[in-house]
């Protein structure tokens, strides 16, 4: 029984990795096949793929359950519109810019910024409590953003350029396919390192057992501050590229509706699962394409799904297909 | 200050405060008994003010249509207990959060199939249309003073509930040590039950008291939850009357943040900056009572004391 998980195992990681390189060469496929829309589904996974990796990293490693994911995802893309909008319409001069590295810069700082404030908060806590905190804080960022009506309060704005990136011209689909999928891969790249770095097994052990950890000299609040900024500033980038990619911002983009959709794709695929944001996305992306078009009220069978994969896995901490071992559940963190 | 504007905002205030208790008081028994998080909590809410409408339609009397509304919110919130919530006590937080997450974009849905994307007003009878003046300056609309003395006397009968009758002694019993309770021969499974169909009902009838004012739409449940959440980590998870005072404490902030922050800031800081600040950390400022509260205390206002039955 044990080898059959096993292979079932390796089976499915090979998957994984094929379904990878599909991505990769999704221009191709898109052209091969006369659709170009795939190219937009794939540019759209490969975001949203990012954005689940950087939650997998604190929710996987660390079983830091954060719900409010999104607002990162929020803060990079506004880290684009707004210099963008100034460059256009004047105003704000230090921040009117249309550098992609200063949209980049600007999301680390603001993205890393908000995660290093809410994280010395929320972090206090544990298990619901800051699944609860972590909730409020991202619908802080949505009415902040609502509230601004410079830049389009709850109508959104518009994005008239997209960031300019040496070597790249983003307004080429295949291009930005291409930077989406360097954003992937360096977020997947990121989780690897902190998987096997001893940063990465601290956190693991603190989701284990956090006063063991900290018996053993660990310090274990400022470990997961520590992976709670990295997660913040990855999904930050990823705002950044999804702004860019959808050339319109909105507050609705940091909903937590949102940050539920981004912790389903990481269950889905496995919560600590490397390649599993990747099989979650994909999921969550196909289902909202196939339901959507066939109806509006799309979220009554994505619902059910929703409730039926939290039955059927209900108290294991692993993920539907092949998770890794559940850990204890926390409840002395 | 102007009197007349001020009572009008404390009003407001304290109206937003108990609508906010009656959604949070669920959330707050059903997670000091079951560590139970129920993201669908709010779909209530805006099931509460839709029912409310359709009914008030339908018959033409609208406090019948409110009394009616409530049955059907407790046999519902029964349900889903028994289908979705019941399965996932003692799960992870993960599961349940998805769990109910899912829930909640069903009920949504299935709201939308039933009236539609748009909203719906609710005429109020003439009685409840009126203005009450007092002295000169100060005028009331009768209605949320209305909704004030419902919620007062709802919050009233509650604590009364909880705290003086057997099925609140069995309740604090379950949430002081839940196993120590079962093993003294209390059926907790229907305590459970009924903890859960007590707190639709009550989000329900905030809902439909709040419907004659905004009116009933979709997105009513999702944007209330969070403020609901707010409430009870102010309050401190799982206490009742931490919830009562955080519900308040919400309300008033809310409310005067909205009426009075741009008016200070003008006076403090540059116009433009004004402009831009001031609806921004009125926006903001329930978040930040919370991160001030939880600076000092992680536990909230209120924390219950005892938390046995869980290890």
């Amino acid at each position: 029984m044990r080898l059959k998980i096993g292979r079932l195992r390796q089976g499915l990681a090979l998957m994984e990795s094929l379904f990878l390189l599909m991505l990769v060469a999704a221009p191709w496929l898109a052209e091969a096949r006369g659709q170009p829309f795939l190219l937009d589904l794939a540019t759209r996974l490969a975001i949203l793929a990012m954005a689940a990796a950087s939650l997998n990293l604190i929710l996987g490693i660390g079983g830091l359950v954060s719900f409010g994911h999104a607002a990162f995802l929020g803060i990079g893309a506004y880290a684009v519109a707004i210099p963008a909008w100034h460059a256009l319409y004047g105003g704000g001069d230090w921040l009117a810019s249309e550098s992609g590295l200063f949209h980049l810069m600007l999301a680390t700082l603001a993205g890393g910024l908000f995660a290093l404030s809410t994280g010395l908060i929320a972090l206090r806590t544990h298990g619901v409590h800051f699944l609860m905190i972590t909730m409020a804080f991202g619908q802080m960022i949505f009415w902040l953003i609502a509230s601004q009506e410079t830049y389009g309060g709850d109508d959104g704005l518009t994005i008239d350029v997209r960031s300019t990136l040496p070597g790249f011209n983003l307004d080429d689909p295949i291009q930005m396919h291409m930077v989406a999928m360097a954003g992937l891969i360096l977020a997947l790249l990121v989780f690897l390192l902190v998987r096997v770095s001893p940063f990465g097994l601290a956190l693991a052990g603190a989701q284990a057992n956090a006063p063991r950890m900290r018996a053993l000299g660990f310090p274990v609040f400022r470990l997961r501050l520590a992976a709670y900024v990295l997660a913040g500033i990855l999904a930050s980038w990823a705002g950044v590229l999804m702004a860019n990619f959808t050339a319109y911002v909105s507050p609705a983009m940091t909903d937590w509706t949102r940050s539920g959709e981004l912790m389903f794709m990481v269950i889905l695929g496995g919560a600590g699962r490397i390649l599993g944001p990747l099989v979650g996305a994909a999921v969550f992306v196909l289902l909202e394409e196939a339901l959507s078009s066939l109806t509006p009220y799309w979220h009554l069978p994505f619902g059910l799904l929703l409730m039926a994969v939290a039955l059927a896995q209900a108290g294991a901490f692993s993920g539907l297909i092949a998770g890794r071992p559940s850990s204890r559940k926390e409840r002395h963190a | 200050m102007d009197a007349g504007l001020l009572a009008a905002q404390v009003v407001n205030g304290l109206q937003l405060g108990v609508l906010l208790f009656l959604v949070a008081a669920g959330l707050t028994l059903v997670f000091g008994i079951l560590d139970f998080v129920n993201l669908a909590h709010g779909a209530w809410y805006m099931l509460g003010a839709f029912v409310s409408a359709s009914l008030t339609a339908a018959i033409g009397i609208w406090p019948l249509a409110v009394l009616l509304t409530l049955p059907l919110a407790a046999a519902t919130g029964w349900l889903a207990e028994r289908l979705v919530a019941r399965p996932l006590y003692g799960r992870s937080p993960l599961a349940q959060v998805l769990a109910t997450f899912g829930l909640m974009l069903v009920i949504e849905a299935l709201a939308m199939l039933v009236w539609g994307a748009e909203g719906r007003t609710v005429l109020l009878p003439a009685w409840l249309t009126g203005q009450l003046h007092l002295g000169s300056s100060i005028v009331l609309p009768v209605y949320r003073l209305v909704i004030i003395g419902t919620g007062l006397m709802v919050a009233s009968g509650l604590f009364f509930l909880i705290h003086h009758t057997r099925f609140g002694m069995q309740v604090r019993a379950a949430a002081a040590n839940r196993a120590m309770a079962e093993a003294l021969g209390l059926d907790t499974t229907r305590l459970h039950a009924a903890i859960f169909a007590l707190g639709a009902t009550l989000a329900a009838l905030a809902g439909a008291l709040v419907a004659p004012i905004t009116e009933a739409s979709l997105a009513m449940g999702l944007e209330i939850i969070i403020i609901a959440f707010v409430v009870i980590i102010i309050g401190g998870l799982g206490s009742l009357k931490g919830a009562f005072v955080a519900a308040l404490l919400i309300g008033m902030i809310d409310t005067f943040g909205r009426a009075y922050l741009d008016d200070i800031f003008r006076a403090l800081m540059p116009l433009e900056l004004a402009e831009t600040a001031a609806p921004a950390v009125s926006a903001m400022s329930i978040y930040i009572l919370m991160a001030l509260v939880l600076a000092f205390r992680p536990q909230g206002l209120f924390p219950p004391r005892s938390r046995g039955g869980h290890p």
